[in-house]
C-alpha cells in the first residue's frame, strides 16, 4: 500500500508534469531543428512564432465562444488550431519572402540569418503584444480534468492524489500524432524525401532538379504548423502571456542541442531530457522515500539534490557536458 | 463628447490662468513604475492615483505661483535594473523635480544608488517594502508611502495564528522583495511557534512550474505562503498546486492580491487568505470616490499610496517655497506628521493655502500617512479573504 502511495505520489509530480511539458518542449525544438537542418540557421523567432500562432488561435476561439460554438469536453481551441496554422504560414511565408529570401539571394552566412531572426523575433514579439496585449489570456474551456487529485483519493483510499488534466492528456496524445505525421511526411513522401535531401546536401539536391525554394516554402509551412501546436498546446496547459513564450526560447534551444540539431529524433529525445532532468533533479523526494522505505530508513530532510533555484542551471549543465563530450549532440546532428 | 469637451476648457482655463500668473512655473514630477514586467496590471491605476494629486494640485492653482504640475511616465520593467537606471536618468534629464517611484524593491534600490543620490533627486515609493532599504544609505533622499516588510512579516504570522495554522510551506520570488518578505514571514512565524517547512524561490517569467510545485508538495504544510507576484511565478504556483492537489489553501501577502488573482484561478481560490497595506481612514474612502470619478479603480493596491506620494512631494514644495530637491527633502516628514490641521484626500487645495500662510499640516492621505524612522509608513494593514470569487476585507490591523 505505501509503495502505491510512493508510486502516485511520483507520477502526480513528476512523471505527468515530465510527459507533458516534455511533449511540448519536443514540438518546439522539433520546428527549431527543422530550420537549422533545412534553411541552415538557428531561427530565434520561433519562441514568438509560437506566441503568434497560440494568438491567433486564442483570437478564433474567442469568435467561436462567442457565437457559441464549442468542442464538448474538449478545448474549443483545437477547433480554432487550424486557422491558427493558416495564420501562422502566412505570416512564415511572409517573412521568408520579404526579409529571409533576400539574404538567401545574397548567400549570407549562418550568423548573419541569426542577426537577422533576431531582428524578426523582436517584430513578431510587437505584432503580438500589439494586437493581444502584454498581459494572460485564458482561452481554456471544456472538461478541466481527466480525473481530479480529490476524486482520485476518495476512488483508490489512497493517502496521495493524482491529477491528470485534460490539456496534460490532449498535449501528449497530440505531440504523438504529430510526430507519427512528421516523420511519415519526412520518410514516404515526395517533398518530404526532396527536403531531406536538401538538408543532406544541398549542391546535390540542386543537381538533381530540386527546386529550393518550394523547398524553402514548404519547410516554413510545416515548421508554422509545429509552432502553432505547441504554442497552442502550451497555452492551454499553463497560460498565454507573450512573455513566457520568448522564456521558452532557452529549453527549446537547450533540447534541440541536445538531441543534436537537425536530427528530428533527436530534438524530440532532447525535449523529454530537458524537461525530466529539470523535474528530477530538483524534486524534494522525502515524500515518496517515506512512502517507500520501512521507517527506520524513512528521511528527516527533503532529500532534494538541488533546490529548486537551479533548475534552468541543470538543463544548462547537461548542455555543456553534452557540447564538451558530443557536439553533435546525443542523436549525431550537425556540429554546432 | 462631453468629457472631451470639459477636458479642453479646463485646459484652455489653466493655460489661462498661467498666463495671467506671468511668471508661473512648471513643476514636473517623474512616475517611474514598472508599467511592463510582473506588476503590470497594477501600475496603471497607480499611476493615475500620483497623476490624480497633480492635477487636483494644478487645478487649485495655489502651488507656488500657480504653478502647473504635469507628469512624466516612465517604464522600469519591475525587475530589470537596466533598464529603470536608464529611463532615471532621462527623466531627470528631462527636468523632473522629484519621483514617484520606483515600485518594486530591486529597481527602487538600484535607482536611489546609481541615479537618485548622484544627482541629489528626491524619490518617494509608494509600494517597495523591502526590508533592505530601511537601513540603505540614502542620504536623506528616500522616502516611502508604504510600511516596511519587517512588518509585514510579523502581520502574516499573526494571521496564520489566528487562523490556527501550525506549519507552513513558502515560497518566494527570487528578488529583493521576495526574499526580504520571505525572511520577515519565516522568522516571524517560527517566532510565534510555527513550523516551516521548506523556503524555495521560483523565477517569474516561467510558465512551467512543476519542479517548485512538486518540491512544495513533497515537504507538505497546511497553508502555502506565496510571497510572489500576482502577475506571475505566484500565479503559476498556485494553479500548479491547485492542479496537482498539493495545497488547498494559500497565504497572499501584498504582492498577490489583485483582482485578477481569483479572476485567473476560479472558485478553488476560495478560503486563501492574506494581508496589504491599507488603512480603515476616511481618506481611504473619499479616495476611492475621487479615483471612480476620475475612472479608474482606486482600490487596487498601492494606487492609494500612490496619489500620497505625489501629495507629499507637492505639500513639501509649498512648505519649502521651492522645487528644488535639496530645499524641500527637509519638509516631508513634517508635512506628513503632526502637529496641524489634518488633510485627506480632495483637501490638497486648502493644504496648500495652510502652508502658503505659514501654518502647519498633518497630511493623512488616502492612507493615513504616518512617516516613521528613515521616512518610511508606520504600517496599518487590511487582512483580506477569497470569498466567492472577490477579495473581501476581514479586518484592519
Amino acid at each position: 500500500m505505501d509503495l502505491l502511495n510512493a508510486l502516485v505520489a511520483l507520477t502526480n509530480f513528476v512523471v505527468i508534469p515530465g510527459l507533458a511539458y516534455g511533449s511540448q518542449l519536443a514540438l518546439g525544438a522539433l520546428g527549431v531543428t527543422l530550420i537549422y537542418g533545412i534553411l541552415r540557421f538557428s531561427n530565434f523567432a520561433h519562441g514568438d512564432t509560437m506566441a503568434f500562432g497560440a494568438m491567433v488561435t486564442i483570437l478564433v476561439t474567442w469568435a467561436f465562444q462567442s457565437v457559441g460554438i464549442s468542442f464538448g469536453v474538449l478545448p474549443t481551441a483545437l477547433l480554432a488550431l487550424p486557422f491558427g496554422i493558416l495564420g501562422t504560414i502566412g505570416l512564415a511565408l511572409l517573412t521568408d519572402r520579404t526579409v529571409y529570401r533576400f539574404y538567401r539571394e545574397q548567400k549570407a552566412k549562418p550568423v548573419i540569418f541569426v542577426m537577422v531572426s533576431l531582428g524578426v523575433m523582436f517584430m513578431m514579439n510587437g505584432i503580438v503584444r500589439f494586437i493581444i496585449g502584454p498581459g494572460d489570456q485564458r482561452f481554456a474551456d471544456g472538461e478541466r480534468f481527466i480525473i481530479k487529485a480529490r476524486t482520485f483519493k476518495q476512488m483508490t483510499g489512497l493517502n496521495e492524489g493524482l491529477a491528470i488534466k485534460t490539456t496534460q492528456g490532449i498535449t501528449v496524445i497530440t505531440a504523438i500524432i504529430v510526430v507519427a505525421a512528421l516523420f511519415w511526411f519526412l520518410n514516404k513522401t515526395r517533398t518530404g524525401k526532396s527536403m531531406r535531401a536538401y538538408s543532406d546536401n544541398e549542391d546535390l539536391a540542386l543537381l538533381s532538379g530540386i527546386n529550393p525554394e518550394r523547398v524553402v516554402m514548404y519547410t516554413w509551412m510545416i515548421v508554422a504548423a509545429l509552432a502553432t501546436i505547441a504554442g497552442v498546446l502550451y497555452g492551454l496547459d499553463k497560460s498565454f502571456k507573450p512573455f513566457t513564450y520568448f522564456q521558452l526560447l532557452l529549453p527549446i534551444f537547450a533540447s534541440a542541442i541536445v538531441g543534436g540539431l537537425g536530427n528530428p529524433l533527436g530534438a524530440i529525445a532532447g525535449g523529454f531530457i530537458i524537461a525530466f532532468s529539470e523535474v528530477t533533479i530538483t524534486y524534494a523526494w522525502k515524500k515518496v522515500l517515506n512512502y517507500g522505505l520501512p521507517d527506520s530508513l524513512a528521511p528527516d530532510g527533503l532529500v532534494q539534490l538541488l533546490s529548486t533555484d537551479y533548475k534552468f542551471a541543470v538543463s544548462f549543465a547537461i548542455l555543456i557536458v553534452v557540447l564538451l563530450f558530443k557536439p553533435t549532440g546525443l542523436f549525431k546532428g550537425k556540429a554546432v | 463628447m462631453k468629457k472631451l469637451l470639459m477636458a479642453t476648457a479646463a485646459a484652455a482655463l489653466t493655460a489661462g490662468t498661467a498666463y495671467a500668473g506671468g511668471h508661473a512655473k512648471e513643476v514636473k514630477l517623474g512616475i517611474l513604475f514598472g508599467f511592463t514586467g510582473p506588476i503590470e496590471s497594477l501600475t496603471p491605476a497607480m499611476a493615475s492615483g500620483a497623476e490624480l494629486a497633480m492635477e487636483e494640485v494644478t487645478k487649485s492653482g495655489k502651488l507656488l505661483d500657480s504653478a502647473t504640475v504635469s507628469s512624466v511616465r516612465a517604464d522600469n520593467g519591475c525587475v530589470d535594473n537596466g533598464l529603470a537606471v536608464a529611463n532615471a536618468e532621462k527623466i531627470i534629464s528631462e527636468g523632473v523635480n522629484g519621483i514617484v517611484g520606483g515600485d518594486c524593491s530591486g529597481v527602487t534600490g538600484a535607482v536611489l544608488q546609481n541615479v537618485a543620490i548622484p544627482n541629489g533627486m528626491v524619490m518617494i515609493s509608494p509600494s517597495a517594502s523591502s526590508p533592505g532599504l530601511s537601513t540603505m544609505e540614502d542620504n536623506g533622499l528616500f522616502f516611502r508611502t508604504t510600511p516596511s516588510d519587517a512588518r509585514q512579516g510579523q502581520i502574516m504570522a499573526e494571521v496564520l495564528n489566528e487562523r490556527g495554522v501550525s506549519s507552513i510551506a513558502l515560497t518566494y520570488t527570487n528578488n529583493d522583495y521576495g526574499k526580504g518578505l520571505a525572511d520577515s514571514i519565516q522568522s516571524a512565524f517560527e517566532a510565534a511557534g510555527g513550523e516551516v517547512t521548506i523556503v524555495a524561490a521560483h523565477e517569474d517569467g516561467k510558465g512551467d512550474y512543476s519542479a517548485e510545485v512538486g518540491a512544495l508538495a513533497s515537504a507538505g504544510g497546511d497553508v502555502l505562503v506565496v510571497a510572489g507576484y500576482l502577475d506571475q511565478g505566484g500565479l503559476g504556483i498556485i494553479q500548479g498546486s491547485l492542479d496537482s492537489g498539493a495545497f488547498d489553501l494559500f497565504g497572499l501577502p501584498d504582492g498577490m492580491i489583485g483582482d485578477s488573482l481569483p479572476q485567473n484561478v476560479g472558485p478553488d481560490l476560495d478560503g486563501s487568505f492574506g494581508q496589504i497595506a491599507g488603512s480603515d481612514s476616511e481618506g481611504s474612502r473619499v479616495f476611492a470616490e475621487m479615483a471612480t470619478a476620475a475612472d479608474f479603480d482606486g482600490t487596487s493596491a498601492y494606487a492609494p499610496e500612490s496619489y500620497d506620494a505625489a501629495a507629499l512631494f507637492l505639500l513639501a514644495m509649498q512648505a519649502a517655497n521651492s522645487t528644488k530637491p535639496a530645499d524641500y527633502m527637509g519638509k516631508i516628514l513634517d508635512v506628513a506628521n503632526g502637529p496641524g490641521e489634518p488633510i485627506n484626500p480632495g483637501e490638497l487645495g486648502k493644504a496648500l493655502e495652510i502652508l502658503a500662510a505659514g501654518g502647519e499640516i498633518d497630511y493623512q492621505g488616502a492612507t493615513g500617512v504616518e512617516l516613521i524612522g528613515p521616512g518610511e509608513s508606520a504600517g496599518s494593514y487590511r487582512e483580506v479573504e477569497v470569498k466567492g470569487g472577490k477579495i473581501e476585507t476581514v479586518k484592519f490591523r
